[in-house]
Formats: structure tokens, C-alpha cells, sequence
């Protein structure tokens, strides 16, 4: 159970502005979501606060029954995240950033793992060059290599896709799948979001617009995203 | 109705405050007339550290509950410190030339009222260059709070500093009767008026919020 | 214990940074530098002179260049958000702290043992005593604790490179009052017993500022 995710009534505001009003879900372990919504839907400001460096005006995220401010240490080392933005210091080399990381979340057998993700992403050659350096699409490929460094069973992904090219979009999926983990995104693509995950949701204007129970088709998913976008 | 009355109050003290500094109160015989000017400085200074002080606990509260209602008070108490420190800073120095025939002296009050302006200052520099209602209510309040506890190290030390150098007197002996209640009747007028202009000022900044709300939603109705 | 390694490890980081990219220590040895020898020209360098102005120049010249390695070590967690990247690991807000704290104390350190004996030489006096080495490791603690807060500030508003130095000059106000008169005393052949009230200022300062610095951090980070 420790790997299920349960945000209730979650809402914050920026002074009088509703960034996400009143949005619940609930995922099962190993399932994989979707999160879809136009500019300023609140797809970013949501996964900033279930990676607790946002604080919500109101409501609760729990993993596996625990509160994401209560537990934050436990809740914290078994979360890996992907923003927008690397995490990496563009000054140190891919390796001392990944070391780095490692130490903080007190990775065993440290060389090995990140050798290992690594090498998975290509990036192995270039491991001793300054990350300031390195192309877009390479610094996408370490940042998602610094989110699973350590493991985690949940993992939280903004637009996780830009700048990687049709192999390197492969092997983040082959690795996110080398064990079970509960896994949500968001994809500026529906067609792409859609086949990578078991279940989707649309916000818009900071509220769940639409979030099927099971799987639905993709032509329902085109619908109600086109719905959304007309009601926004 | 409650700043009716605190506004009717603050008015009447303070017309009371006119006659009894100018009219009512003797002349003191060092100094001569500017001596005067002493029973507004005192109550300057005193309302501008209240004020600080409420900053300070306006910011905590604030930091605990994040709601608007705290940093409304305490960036209006920060406003009117700040323009109750700058009036006493200008008496202070109107006092010092004809009595000690300079402008500014190293005082250990005045100089630290002079490091305070510049700390408040500060306070609405970071809240004027900061985007965004909620961000600028958390810095401030980090601003109001290390402010603030800083007043007493700042003291002790323009204190120990100035220590080195001759002392200065202000008054050599206690305070006269009529001069004590000169100076007490201006106290509490200062202080109704304090309390008079934060609740004013206060709900100006709850009016101003809500009206900026409106606008925002308006505008994105028609949009 | 987890705290404190995970701070040492966040040091260790920005330690290594600098060994890669000697961004800080070479324009601030530089500016250091430059500092020094403007107020020399400005102060004239006879030895009686240097003797009044030494200790004042120093703390300037601490205080200036404390500014731009503070500036500089949140800039480097807000390029790539890195910030975020400490946030969401298991570590503890104030851990972050910690360790931002302590690599400011080690590079402002750093800073100030290559500047005493390029000042020891264009002054032509003697810095190198016990007394001058605890008061600029107490003064040191006391920038580095509100100067890291404060940083954490400015590299979130627009204009990080004003904002810094109006918030921290004011707040250190009293360190930098005892630090230069207690330099001035050691400099003067005084014993140890004179600088202890000084000292004592600077100690009060350490011990209020680290621990408002640390409770109050998490706020600002966290939006």
C-alpha cells in the first residue's frame, strides 16, 4: 500500500487567484496517470505541491496513508521528481551532481547504481563533463536520472518528454518500469501521455475537468480535452 | 463606530496637545523654547517602536496562520512607524542644533532610530520588488521579525560605542508637573491616533485586496 | 545528526563549486584588493593615519566582499531551481540552511585570510594575534547567519543585487560597531579584558541571529 496516492480537496490560492480549487484523486500502486490541461490549468502548481516544495492552502496529500508535511522525511525518500527545471548545477560535472544527490538521499552502493543509470541514458561518455555543457535533451536525461537515483516508488514528472528524442523517451519508460512504481505526469501530447499511462485526468482552470475511472478511449480523451480548453 | 470613536478621541487629545505644549506649559530655562518640541519627540518615538512592535507580531502571526488579515496589519503598522520614525528623527535633529549646535549628534536613541528607518525602508524596498500578494506578505514578515529583534542589539552597542566619547545630558534634573502632563496628554493622544490610523489603514488594504479580486474575476468573465 | 551531515554535505557542494569555477574567490580577492588601495589614496598612508582608519577599512572591505560571496551562493540554486531539487529530498529545511550557512562562513573565511596579509602589507601593520582571530571568526558567524536569510530573499525579488546589501548593512549594524572598535583596541596594545563587552555583542548577535535564521529559513523557501 505504501506506493498508493490520495490527494483530497486539495486547493491554493496566490492572493485572490485559484491556482487549483478542491481537486481530489486517488491512485493505486503501480498505476501510471496522466495529467493533462491547458496553460495555467494548474498541472505544475499540483505537482509542486504533491512534491512538497509548494504548500497547499487547504486540504491533504497522503502516499501509502502518510502525510506529505507529517512525514515529510519518510514521505520525501521514497519521491522522485521531474520538473521543468534540471536540479543540476550547471557548474559540477553529471557525476558530482549525481553523487551529490546520492549522498542526500543516502544511496548504497552509490557508483554502481549511478554508473548504471547512466550508461541506460547515454550519457555514460560524457559523465566527467560539466553539466553547463550539456544540450537540452541531456540535461533532461540526468535530471531524470538524479529522480531515480534512490529508487522511489512514487515519481512525479513536468512534461518529462521535452527535449528527449524517440530512443531516450524508451529507455525513461524502460527504466521507470525496473520496478513497480505509481507514477504521474503531464504530457503536452495527448496522443504520446495517453499510451504511456493507464489512466489520464484533465484539469482545467485549477479543477479536475475530467477523470475517468478506468482506462477510456483516446478519442473520449480528445473530446473532453477540446471541451476543456472551450470551457477555459 | 469603533473608528469613529477612536478618531473622535485622537482629535480632541491632540487640539489638548496644542494648547498645552504652546500655551499651557512653562518654558524651560537651559534650553528656551525649542525645548518644547521635546513633548512631540518623546511620543514620536514611542509610537514608532509600538508600531515596530507590532510589525514584529503582526509577522509572526502571520507566518503561523498566512492569513491576509496580519500582513494587512502589519504593513500598515509598518507604514505609520516608518513615518513616526522619520518624524522623530527630523524633531530630534531641529532639538540638537539650537541645543547642542549641530544637526546630529551619535546619540544612542537617535542613532538607533536612524539604523530602524533604514530597516523599514528595506521592509517595503523587498516587498516593492517582489511579485506576487503572498510572497510579498512572507518576506515582509521575515523582514519585521530580524528588524525587529535586532533593536536591542543595536542599542547596546551604539550605546557601549558612545560610551567612549563624553556623555550627553538631556536634562539635568526631573521632569517639572505641568511639564510631566504636557508630556503624558501627548502620549495618549499619539497613542489614539497610532491605533486610529492602523485600523484605518488596515481596512483600506482589506478594501484595496478586495477590489483588485473583483477587478481580476471581472476581467476574466469577459474575457 | 542526519541534519547536520546532510548540512556538511550542501557545503561540501558549494566548496566544490567554487574549486571548479573560482568564480568567488577571484573577483573577490580582486575587489578586496581594490578596496584596500582606494582608501588608501582616500586616507592618505602614513602610518598615523593607517593606524586610525585600519580596523574601519577592514570591516568595510569584510563586510563589502561578504556581500558578493553571499549573492552569489543562492544564485546558484536558483539557475536550474536546484533549490527545488534540496526541497523535495529527504532533508529537513533547515538542514539547507545549515548548509548554506556553513559554506558562507567557509568562503567569507576563506576571503578574509587571503585579504589580512595583503592589508598587513600595504598598512604595514601587524594582524596576526589571538584576539583579532576570534573576533573576526564571531563577526563572521554573525554575517553569515542573517546574510544567508537574506540572500535566500533577494535571489527571489527582481533586483537581488540591491536588495541585499539594503537588508543586510543595517542588520549588522551592531557587529560591525564592535568589530572595528574591538579591532581598534586590540590594534592599540589593549588587553583582553577591553574587548570582552565587545565580544559579548557580537557573541548575543551569533547566538540570536543563527537561531531566528534557522527557524525563520523554511519560510522563505517554501511558497
Amino acid at each position: 500500500m505504501i506506493n498508493s496516492i490520495e490527494v483530497k480537496n486539495l486547493c491554493r490560492n496566490f492572493g485572490s487567484f485559484e491556482a487549483i480549487h478542491n481537486v481530489s484523486l486517488s491512485i493505486q500502486p503501480g498505476e501510471t496517470m496522466a495529467l493533462f490541461g491547458h496553460n495555467g490549468a494548474g498541472k505544475t502548481t499540483l505537482l509542486k505541491i504533491m512534491s512538497t516544495v509548494m504548500k497547499p492552502s487547504s486540504g491533504s496529500v497522503e502516499y501509502g496513508g502518510q502525510d506529505i508535511h507529517k512525514d515529510s522525511g519518510t514521505v520525501r525518500a521514497n519521491l522522485g521528481v521531474v520538473s521543468h527545471r534540471s536540479f543540476l548545477y550547471s557548474s559540477l560535472t553529471a557525476y558530482d551532481n549525481l553523487v551529490f544527490y546520492a549522498k542526500l538521499y543516502g544511496v548504497h552502493d552509490r557508483e554502481n547504481r549511478i554508473k548504471q543509470l547512466l550508461s541506460s541514458l547515454g550519457l555514460k561518455a560524457r559523465m566527467y563533463d560539466k553539466v553547463g555543457t550539456y544540450s537540452r535533451g541531456m540535461q533532461q536525461k540526468l535530471s531524470i536520472a538524479r529522480a531515480l537515483l534512490h529508487q522511489p516508488g512514487i515519481v512525479l514528472m513536468d512534461e518529462p518528454e521535452s527535449g528527449l528524442d524517440n530512443r531516450a523517451s524508451e529507455s525513461l519508460w524502460q527504466l521507470l518500469n525496473e520496478k513497480k512504481r505509481t507514477v504521474v505526469f503531464t504530457h503536452h501530447n495527448l496522443e504520446k501521455g495517453f499510451a504511456a499511462a493507464d489512466r489520464v485526468m484533465i484539469l482545467s482552470r485549477g479543477r479536475v475537468f475530467f477523470a475517468p475511472d478506468g482506462k477510456c478511449s483516446l478519442t473520449e480523451l480528445q473530446d473532453a480535452y477540446s471541451a476543456s480548453l472551450e470551457a477555459a | 463606530m469603533k473608528r469613529k470613536i477612536l478618531f473622535a478621541l485622537s482629535s480632541v487629545l491632540i487640539l489638548l496637545s496644542f494648547y498645552m505644549v504652546l500655551v499651557f506649559v512653562p518654558t524651560e530655562i537651559d534650553m528656551g523654547i525649542v525645548q518644547r518640541i521635546f513633548y512631540y519627540h518623546v511620543p514620536l518615538a514611542w509610537i514608532a517602536f509600538l508600531a515596530f512592535f507590532v510589525v514584529f507580531t503582526g509577522s509572526i502571526i502571520y507566518l503561523a496562520k498566512r492569513s491576509t488579515k496580519w500582513d494587512n496589519i502589519a504593513s500598515a503598522s509598518a507604514e505609520i512607524g516608518l513615518v513616526f520614525i522619520s518624524l522623530m528623527l527630523i524633531t530630534g535633529s531641529i532639538w540638537a542644533k539650537p541645543a547642542w549646535g549641530v544637526w546630529w549628534i551619535w546619540e544612542p536613541r537617535l542613532t538607533t532610530s536612524l539604523v530602524l528607518w533604514f530597516i523599514y525602508v528595506a521592509y517595503f524596498i523587498v516587498r516593492g520588488y517582489v511579485s506576487g500578494e503572498e510572497r510579498k506578505a512572507r518576506f515582509g514578515a521575515v523582514v519585521g521579525i530580524i528588524g525587529f529583534l535586532n533593536v536591542p542589539l543595536v542599542f547596546l552597542s551604539v550605546t557601549l560605542w558612545r560610551t567612549q566619547h563624553p556623555p550627553l545630558t538631556i536634562f539635568s534634573g526631573g521632569l517639572e508637573p505641568p511639564m510631566l502632563a504636557t508630556l503624558l496628554v501627548c502620549l495618549v493622544a499619539f497613542n489614539f491616533l497610532y491605533f486610529y490610523l492602523l485600523s484605518e489603514r488596515s481596512m483600506m488594504k482589506n478594501d484595496e485586496r478586495m477590489l483588485s479580486q473583483i477587478k481580476e474575476t471581472m476581467a476574466r468573465r469577459n474575457a | 545528526m542526519k541534519e547536520l551531515r546532510d548540512a556538511f554535505t550542501i557545503a561540501s557542494k558549494d566548496v566544490l563549486t567554487e574549486i571548479r569555477t573560482r568564480e568567488v574567490l577571484s573577483s573577490v580577492v580582486i575587489f578586496a584588493v581594490l578596496v584596500i588601495i582606494i582608501f588608501n589614496f582616500a586616507f592618505g598612508s602614513s602610518e598615523q593615519a593607517a593606524g586610525l582608519v585600519a580596523p574601519g577599512i577592514l570591516w568595510v572591505t569584510f563586510a563589502f566582499t561578504g556581500i558578493l560571496s553571499l549573492n552569489r551562493s543562492f544564485i546558484l540554486e536558483k539557475e536550474e531551481d536546484c533549490i527545488e531539487g534540496l526541497m523535495v529530498a529527504p532533508l529537513s529545511r533547515e538542514a539547507v540552511y545549515l548548509g548554506k550557512f556553513f559554506g558562507n562562513v567557509f568562503f567569507i573565511i576563506l576571503i578574509q585570510l587571503i585579504v589580512i596579509p595583503i592589508f598587513s602589507l600595504l598598512f604595514n601593520i601587524s594582524f596576526f594575534n589571538l584576539e583579532l582571530l576570534l573576533i573576526t571568526i564571531l563577526a563572521t558567524l554573525g554575517f553569515a547567519s542573517v546574510g544567508t536569510l537574506f540572500a535566500a530573499m533577494a535571489v527571489n525579488t527582481r533586483a537581488r543585487e540591491l536588495v541585499l546589501p539594503i537588508l543586510f548593512f543595517p542588520v549588522i549594524t551592531p557587529v560591525i560597531i564592535a568589530a572595528v572598535n574591538a579591532s581598534a583596541q586590540v590594534l592599540d596594545g589593549q588587553s583582553f579584558g577591553a574587548i570582552a563587552q565587545w565580544l559579548g555583542v557580537i557573541g548575543a548577535f551569533d547566538v540570536i541571529f543563527i537561531v531566528a535564521s534557522y527557524l525563520i529559513f523554511s519560510f522563505i523557501i517554501e511558497e
